[in-house]
């Protein structure tokens, strides 16, 4: 039998984190284990985007209290190239467009930073030309975004399947969706959760954070977290997003009392 | 801007080093005599002393210029230097001769002359302070009847040529460093391109600045008769020092009928410390003269270093349907100010010009793009597009645009793009979340910002402005 504590992929412990003296992040707990699916769903400025881009280590947020663990290693020590070739993959919720340079350059610079992090063989530009085609395959899409600027233009949906190409390209341990399904059309969440679920393995977990149901009834989660005002507020099944969106998240504030977890 | 954008801006010079080569100094100072001297040393025939001397006489009567959008301190011109010599060793015939330390000078630089001259079958006329040392390939190019050497050489050996075009693209009295060029200029290159004839490889000189205090007034002069094309590459690096350096150069470009002249530019020479102390003052004119029909002048450049650029290389188009062309990534730091840009005088019919422009600033630099498109009322059909593109690195810094249009055709068709961009926190930040690091990230983007430019070099002084690029924006980050 497995070691339990192995199993424990990301622990987040009292997170807190503000920026420019304006606390967002207030108390986060949130253990994921390999495996896992995690729906984090929440009112606008809840700070799901704020959780993620901490996560990752954005430089604009400065973490006040409290811990994350990953893989057993202390994540806030490292600097956010460092969190990314560990394994923290973060798809943006607004990507950024960089003009000028070439998305299949941009792509392959990623790829081979990290594969020569994990000791692995790194690709010359033709070897990487066939390998990230075939992953467009699988998103359909068109190779024509290779010779494009990294998002330069794209629309909406464009960017957020580029997002995935790249979590498809990098592997990660952990991956962070931040409302990869806003934006995309019905036949392009299709897609997009088939390539998201073909990617999750027993070994990696998923954070996908959303406001809508369609999403997680392609991608199944195994809890289902709610967000207020920078923090976790309620943790369920599956069957909570359900009742979410029947309800409402006022239903919630009636129901607050009973729910165990809860700092007064 | 972040700490991680600072420090990355702020890399020491990495050229920083001081080759101890003897050097025969003239005594501080300008006048008549200095003028009579230096022609004397270099054995020069009665007209060019007159030259100078007319020069001299213009230039007493200048004043030094200051519409530009840079500031430095008044420069002392009876503090300066005007002549600084190698002490004559022997004649020298092949690169095994050449002073060991110099070619260890090379070598630091990262471009091993030798290396450079067999591999990339480059002829290397290296210009050491103000003499030239040795010149390579010189019998390959002569057999097709080029000629390439120091402009002292070619004074000697063809005066005809040069008192034929010297000073015709850019007159003595031109402006105030111009004048001061052609009053005490002591080396430089000259080449001439003979009728029809495609030179066989591109044509390179290494400049260096090397005595302290000691100004630095190359004369380069290029000329390519009917048919001739050839490609020019200049680059040049300077030691560290401590008091500026006064670089005033004149570059003379000649395309007869059907003639192309493509010249290049990398320029890395010593910016100052972070606080700007010590480094290069470079104010250039270069100008070049399409003077035949379907003539080319292309100028491209990549200027990265000196304290302060002052530089517009011009394209004269007289000839109907010649082509102009500049392509210029400037990069400034710290405290560098470049003002820098182009002049396309059109006079032909059908003439043509291009003018692509990269500034980045990054630290507290600043950079403007200068430039002057001139229609004239005999231009008919004379096409013009221009695209000015600044790139700031951080906020501290800053970038300007200052463009001139005189239309006196009304069937001219002139086109201005400009943009402005910055390197933001979250760009870098999304390089790194794909596990980048934001030196790599900084100099991807650079690059990209800049590749219609580098797509003008020749491939191996494109490798080099890359690296070039990124060791400047590169710096010790966290
Ligand atoms: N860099 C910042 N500077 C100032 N305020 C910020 C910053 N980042 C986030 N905030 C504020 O923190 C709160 C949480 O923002 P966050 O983007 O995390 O919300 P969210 O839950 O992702 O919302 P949405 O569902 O709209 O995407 C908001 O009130 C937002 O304005
Ligand atoms: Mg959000």
């Amino acid at each position: 039998m497995k070691n339990e504590n192995n199993q424990i992929l990301l622990d987040v412990q009292n997170l807190y984190a503000s920026t420019q003296d304006t606390e967002i992040l207030k108390g986060i707990n949130l253990t994921v284990k390999r495996g896992e699916i995690h729906a984090v769903m929440g009112l606008n400025g809840s700070g799901k985007s704020t959780f993620a881009k901490v996560l990752a280590g954005h430089p604009d947020y400065t973490v006040t209290q409290g811990k994350i663990q990953f893989e057993q290693q202390d994540l806030l020590a490292l600097p956010p190239e460092e969190r990314a070739q560990a394994g923290v993959f973060l798809a943006f919720q607004y990507p950024i467009e960089i003009p000028g340079v070439a998305n299949s350059q941009f792509l392959r610079l990623a790829y081979n930073t990290i594969q020569s992090k994990r000791g692995t063989d790194e690709l010359d530009p033709l070897e990487f030309d066939d390998f990230v085609r075939g992953k467009m395959k699988l998103l359909e899409m068109n190779p024509d975004f290779l010779d494009r600027s990294v998002n330069e233009g794209f629309s909406g949906g464009e960017k957020k399947r580029n997002e995935i190409l790249q979590m498809a390209l990098l592997e990660p341990k952990l991956g962070v969706l931040d409302e990869t399904d806003s934006g995309l059309d019905i036949d392009a969440l299709k897609i997009v959760a088939k390539g998201v679920n073909h990617l999750s393995t027993e070994q990696n977990a998923m954070i996908l954070i959303t406001h809508y149901q369609r999403l997680l009834d392609h991608i199944v989660p195994d809890y289902v977290h709610v967000m207020e005002a920078g923090r976790i507020i309620k943790t369920g099944g599956k069957e909570l997003a359900l009742e979410l969106e029947k309800h409402g998240y006022d239903w919630l504030h009636g129901d607050r009392q009973n729910n165990a977890g809860i700092s007064a | 801007m972040s700490a991680v954008l600072q420090n990355l801006v702020n890399q020491p010079y990495k050229h920083g080093f001081v080759t101890e080569i003897e050097s025969e100094i003239a005594p501080k100072g300008l006048n008549e005599d200095t003028i009579r001297l230096i022609s004397a040393k270099k054995n020069e025939p009665e007209w060019l002393l007159d030259f100078r001397l007319k020069a001299y006489q213009k230039w007493l009567s200048m004043s030094e210029p200051n519409w530009q959008n840079v500031h430095y301190q008044k420069i002392d011109f009876q503090a300066i230097s005007y002549y600084a010599a190698p002490k004559p060793k022997k004649k020298l015939a092949s690169m095994d001769e050449v002073d060991p330390e110099l070619l260890r000078t090379f070598e630091k630089l990262g471009v091993p002359m030798h290396e450079r001259a067999a591999l990339a079958g480059v002829a290397v006329d290296v210009v050491f302070d103000s003499v030239s040392v040795a010149t390579t390939y010189k019998e390959k190019l002569a057999e097709v009847g080029i000629i390439f050497c120091s402009i002292s050489e070619a004074v000697q050996k063809h005066p005809e040529l040069v008192r034929q075009y010297l000073g015709t693209v850019v007159p003595v009295g031109d402006n105030f460093f111009a004048a001061l060029n052609s009053a005490v200029f002591t080396d430089g290159s000259f080449c001439y391109i003979p009728r029809g004839v495609k030179c066989p490889m591109d044509l390179s000189t290494y400049f260096r600045i090397n005595t302290e205090g000691s100004g630095q007034f190359e004369r380069t002069l290029v000329i390519a008769e009917e048919g001739a094309s050839v490609s020019y590459l200049e680059g040049c690096t300077a030691p560290q020092f401590d008091t500026n350096q006064l670089h005033a150069a004149v570059v003379e470009l000649i395309a007869l009928d059907n003639a192309d002249i493509k010249y290049s530019t990398v320029q890395n020479w010593y910016a100052g410390d972070e606080n700007g102390v010590g480094g290069i003052y470079n104010f250039v004119t270069k100008r070049g003269l399409a003077k035949g029909v379907n003539s080319r002048i292309s100028w491209t450049q990549v200027e990265t270093g000196s304290a302060i650029t002052w530089k517009y290389p011009s394209c004269i188009l007289r000839g109907d349907n010649s082509v102009g062309e500049f392509y210029s990534v400037a990069l400034t730091n710290n405290l560098q100010q470049a003002d820098t840009g182009t002049k396309m005088i059109h006079l032909g019919k059908n003439t043509r010009s291009t003018i692509i422009s990269k500034g980045i600033s990054a630290g507290k630099s600043n950079s403007s793009y200068r430039g002057l498109v001139r229609i004239t009322p005999n231009a008919r059909n004379a096409r013009n597009f221009s695209q000015c593109d600044s790139m700031l690195v951080g906020d501290q810094c800053g970038a300007h645009t200052f463009p001139y249009i005189q239309v006196h055709n009304n069937s001219a068709k002139v086109e201005h793009e400009a943009s402005t961009s910055k390197i933001g926190e979250d760009q870098l930040f999304y390089f790194a979340q794909r596990g980048i690091d934001s030196e790599e990230a900084v100099s991807m983007i650079v690059n990209g910002f800049c590749k219609e430019v580098f797509q003008q070099l020749p491939m191996e002084f494109a490798v080099e402005a890359t690296k070039l690029l990124s060791f400047k924006l590169e710096g010790s980050v966290g």
